[in-house]
């Protein structure tokens, strides 16, 4: 497989950047209001916070109450990537496929602290924060979190989007891997997968 | 069930039958536990499964076991279970750790043996001579850091965290769930007739190959 350089940004890039008028925020509003209330959720479930966004997606909470009437079992008809649970390593270029074939407007929430961090699993088979395999927007905290801590996410989510603007170019690039098949530098992936907690006290043998 | 502290009978005719093969035995919390000679486990295995006063005849689970202590062997241990006699026996294969750990597999014997000793050998290392699959189970098959439940496994493994998101990413996906094996038609003519409904895609000389 061929590797491409991550795209960079340059000045030249910029250039098409309209800068905010009358125009084109009455644009963004149109658009950011009905992209925030018609986000179709990609659920990737793979532990116990699956049986709360089972119970979010339901009707006591009834999550199409935000326009996430639509989960989508296909990425490629999904805008938001939500990863439900702890995610080994055997399962990290899975869901690198999956954020790679979901078009672009997406977004990403990882809902609990396994996906978010690695959570109890700090050991040699588990992802420690999906940050490190695709980029993410919303963290819910909780282990696992409740329907209401999903709902909240969701809702911040929305409260994001309706910040972006249609016109920024750098908000849509999508992330390749570099030459070593890696989405961030190894020294932020080391950072980013630190031991939390009481762990802090186990030493890295090599 | 025997009582508490009663062996299993079946562990005086296995010495009368095997002799020096047959290595200590214990009841523990109602559990018989035999230790086996490595190069006569799988006749020993075999003889319990067939002998009609045996029936050893569903092998529940086969794993291994490394204790703290560096001086003692790893085990492989063998639960098998006798539906007909409603009966229960645990076998164990001393390993010595300098020498190779490797025992004879016992899939010719029991089918369900087959992803059991695939585990035994991702987690522990423990070689299964005669296998016919011998691949790892969990992790996936490029996984290079050992065996993981091992005492001298790392808990977070040997490479950076680093290292292990960039041999993850570069796994090759349609290496791990190939749709070959994952699907169910081959096994499709081996079903039960009333099971065999719905669309048929019988493999290639089905109809045939079974009575």
């Amino acid at each position: 497989m061929e590797l491409t350089p991550p795209p960079t940004l340059g000045a030249g890039d910029r250039a098409g950047f309209v800068s905010p008028n009358w125009v084109t925020t009455r644009l963004d509003d149109l658009v950011n209001w009905s992209r925030a209330n018609s986000l179709w959720p990609m659920a990737f479930g793979t532990a116990c916070c699956a049986i709360e966004f089972m119970a979010t997606a339901a009707s006591r909470f009834d999550l199409a109450r935000f326009g996430m009437e639509r989960v989508a079992y296909s990425p490629r008809q999904a805008d938001v990537l939500i990863c439900a649970g702890r995610l080994p390593f055997k399962l990290a270029p899975v869901i690198r496929r999956i954020w790679d074939q979901m078009p672009q407007p997406k977004w990403c929430i990882s809902m609990g602290a396994c996906a978010s961090t690695g959570g109890i699993f700090d050991n040699y088979a588990m992802v420690q924060g999906i940050d490190t395999i695709v980029p993410v927007d919303v963290y819910v905290p909780g282990c696992p979190p409740r329907p209401e801590g999903l709902l909240y996410g969701i809702m911040l989510l929305q409260k994001k989007i309706k910040g972006e603007s249609v016109f920024d170019p750098s908000l849509r690039v999508e992330q390749l891997a570099d030459q070593r098949g890696m989405f961030l530098e190894p020294a932020a992936v080391d950072e980013l997968s630190e031991p939390f907690g009481n762990s802090v006290h186990q030493t890295r043998s090599a | 069930m025997s009582g508490a502290a009663t062996p299993n009978a079946s562990v005086a005719t296995l010495r009368a039958r095997f002799g020096a093969a047959i290595g200590r035995s214990a009841v523990v919390s109602g559990a018989t536990i035999v230790h086996v000679a490595r190069e006569r486990a799988h006749d020993i295995l075999a003889w319990l499964r067939d002998d009609p006063d045996e029936r050893y005849d569903y092998l529940v689970d086969v794993t291994a076991v490394e204790y703290r202590d560096p001086e003692r062997p790893l085990e492989v241990v063998y639960q098998l279970r006798s539906i007909p006699r409603n009966a229960f026996l645990r076998l164990k294969i001393n390993l010595d750790r300098s020498g190779p750990l490797e025992v004879d597999s016992v899939v010719d014997l029991w089918q369900g043996a087959n992803w059991l000793e695939r585990e035994a050998w991702d987690m522990f290392g423990v070689r299964f001579v005669g296998h016919p699959d011998h691949r790892r189970i969990l992790m996936w098959e490029t996984y290079d850091e050992g065996h993981p439940l091992r005492k001298d496994f790392p808990l977070r493994g040997r490479f950076s965290r680093a290292e292990q998101v960039r041999r993850a990413l570069g796994a090759d996906l349609s290496a791990h769930y190939s749709m070959d094996e994952l699907s169910i038609a081959d096994a499709y003519a081996s079903l039960p007739a009333d099971l065999r409904v719905g669309p048929r895609h019988p493999a290639p000389g089905a109809e045939t190959s079974r009575p």
